[in-house]
């Protein structure tokens, strides 16, 4: 019965991971960037949400609807002025543009912010729980998970069934042809950042709602959806989804025999599908 | 130099590469001498900016020559120490002796690193580096005998018997610990010239040549008989090796130890970074001067704390869109400067 609930527990884990891996794993897809800065934009965003809910008053709800738009703006402009500039056959400039970017974004939060660990104040539903069958589950990791969910069909939605997710996957296959055919790959990596963004402002409410959040916590989680992107293959966001719930499941199991095996239990699953799967579980694009 | 008999020859040599090794071999005499005039405080700093400069090499022969883009190079700073400290403290060995073990560890590591990070290429490589550098952290902070995740020092008695450091302090008429960071200096300035020499000499060789030609195109270079697979593994086993004797004489020097220290993603790897590219990726002499300008950062703006760091990333952003050859292209494009001349010309028999 314990190892159910944990493994129950594992699963919802793995919907948090998916959710900070989603926006990446879009980006990824589309325009093969690195971007060595998400885990630090999840955490610029949950003080943003922070700084809406606690200086305006407003529900944690309502903030990631006023925060998301402006999110989207960040990831435009970050895409048009500076990452665009360096994309190219070379990976390395853009993996130092961004590796730079979030070493800036860090130290940013921490003189703006102080090194204290922060919360995002939840009274509604923090530690409220339900009966799932024969275990008992939290409220907000089952919210969590529902969101990665449905962030993920909305997502699907937008790439396979409109003419900008056409423009997606053209420009993902060929930039070159799509440009031929009068789509502007710098414009649509630029939205594509922009969707990212509202993503990882999803994720960054459910990151400072369940636990406390710091400046400095962005390079793990990055790590997290890293695995999580790479395990699923890269293209597919169900494959991310369930690459974030292969990791999810390892800490939780690694967990419940030590605690301090949690991240490293995480690691090693994700060492292991490496090795058996180098290009991931579900690889759709060629990278 | 004219005779008419005089064959055709490839050479890298130049004057002002010729001029530039007396320069830097009358640096290395006033390096090793300058303990006997210098403070305390000035010794401590040469050899931070001297050990920088050896991981900023290192950094740069793997992904400015070598075309791997590592983020974990910690995972070899932070073993190489740990080699040292368990050397020292379970097997008593001379810590000085226990630097050599340091590098023994970052192969012994480097192997299976190799063997999982190099099935995966460009940004997944990348991350795959730092999850194993991650997973290392992880484990290393499991080693309860030398202090899990809280970490431990090197015992008293080790450090003040240490070789050598009796007759520096004899030598110079200092304590005990002054005699330990200039000898610990000492040994950053043999290596930072061995690695410096190294690679030069490495990069002027037959497999520097093709260490090149794999950088600008790998297919290329496959088709003209360049193995690319064992240039990357050599490339890489030689980077693991240096930057665990780097990491070993680092902490050697601190004499204090904890897996978040040593196996710090900032301090080894991140900063290496920067100090690479605002120098110059893919020349010698850009690490040297990159370092420079990150000690003098690092010296004007430390009393700022997070804004030295905001500046480091923001001017790293910069210099990779603006100048993509960092500081030492900017200025070689300029003068057209070659202080570490790699490039075979062909030399006729007129002569230069």
């Amino acid at each position: 019965m314990i190892w159910l609930d944990t493994i129950v527990q594992g699963i919802l884990l793995g919907g948090l991971y998916a959710l900070f891996a989603t926006g990446l794993s879009l980006v990824f897809g589309i325009m093969r960037l690195v971007n060595l800065a998400h885990g630090d934009m999840i955490v610029l965003a949950a003080y943003l949400i922070l700084v809406l809910v606690t200086g305006l008053g407003l529900s944690p709800w309502l903030a990631v609807l006023i925060a998301a738009p402006l999110m989207f703006v960040l990831g435009w402009l970050l895409q048009r002025v500076v990452l665009n500039r360096v994309l190219g056959p070379d990976i390395l400039p853009p993996l130092l543009v961004t590796f730079g970017l979030s070493i800036a974004i860090q130290n940013a939060l921490l003189e703006g912010f102080s090194a204290d660990s922060r919360r995002i104040p939840n009274p509604d539903l923090e530690g409220a729980s339900v009966a799932l069958g024969p275990v008992t589950v939290g409220v907000m990791p089952v919210l969590t998970f529902a969101s990665a969910v449905l962030v993920i069909v909305i997502l699907n939605r937008v790439i396979y069934g409109t003419p900008l997710g056409r423009s997606f996957r053209a420009t993902s296959d060929d930039p070159v042809t799509a440009g031929l055919m009068g789509i502007e790959p710098m414009k649509v990596f630029a939205v594509a950042t922009g969707l990212a963004m509202m993503v990882v402002t999803v994720a960054a409410l459910y990151l400072g709602t369940r636990a406390n959040f710091d400046p400095a916590i962005g390079p793990a989680r990055l790590i997290y959806a890293f695995q999580a992107v790479i395990i699923g293959g890269l293209g597919s966001l169900w494959g991310t989804l369930a690459g974030g719930v292969i990791i999810g499941v390892a800490q939780t199991l690694g967990a419940a025999v030590n605690p301090e095996w949690q991240i490293l239990a995480g690691h090693l699953a994700f060492l292991l599908v490496l090795l058996v799967r180098p290009r991931g579980l579900f690889p759709r694009a060629r990278d | 130099m004219s005779s008419p008999s005089a064959p055709w020859r490839a050479t890298t040599r130049t004057r002002t590469g010729t001029l530039v090794a007396l320069l830097a071999l009358a640096l290395i005499v006033a390096g090793l001498v300058l303990p006997a005039f210098a403070s305390r405080r000035l010794i401590q700093d040469l050899f931070y900016i001297l050990t920088m400069l050896s991981l900023a090499q290192i950094w740069n022969l793997l992904a400015g020559y070598g075309g791997l883009v590592s983020v974990g190079q910690q995972a070899f700073v932070g073993i190489g120490a740990y080699a040292l400290f368990g050397g020292v403290i379970l097997g008593g060995m001379d810590p000085l002796l226990a630097i050599l073990l340091g590098g023994a560890a970052g192969l012994v590591l480097a192997i299976p690193m190799a063997f999982f990070a190099f099935r995966l290429h460009g940004a997944y490589f990348a991350i795959g580096t730092w999850v194993i550098a991650e997973t290392t952290r992880l484990l290393v902070a499991q080693w309860k005998a030398l202090g899990g995740g809280t970490g431990t020092s090197l015992p008293r008695a080790a450090t003040s018997d240490m070789m050598g450091v009796a007759q520096v302090a004899e030598l110079f008429g200092v304590r005990d610990a002054a005699a330990r960071d200039i000898l610990a200096y000492w040994i950053a300035l043999l290596l930072a010239v061995a690695l410096i020499a190294g690679i030069y000499a490495l990069l002027r060789s037959r497999l520097g040549l093709a260490l090149i030609a794999v950088r600008d195109n790998a297919e290329a270079a496959g088709s003209v008989g360049v193995d690319v697979r064992w240039l990357k593994w050599a490339v890489f086993l030689i980077a693991s090796v240096a930057t665990g004797l780097t990491g070993a004489l680092i902490f050697l020097q601190t004499a204090r130890i904890s897996p978040d220290a040593a196996f710090a993603i900032t301090d080894w790897t991140a900063y290496v970074i920067f100090i690479v590219v605002i120098g110059g990726i893919g020349t010698i002499e850009g690490p040297i001067l990159g370092v420079l300008v990150f000690f003098a950062l690092r010296s004007t703006l430390a009393d700022y704390g997070s804004w030295y760091l905001l500046t480091l990333g923001l001017t790293a952003i910069v210099a990779m869109i603006f100048a993509p050859k960092g500081l030492w292209g900017l200025l070689s494009a300029r003068t057209g400067w070659h202080l570490f001349p790699i490039r075979h010309r062909l030399v006729g028999p007129t002569g230069d």
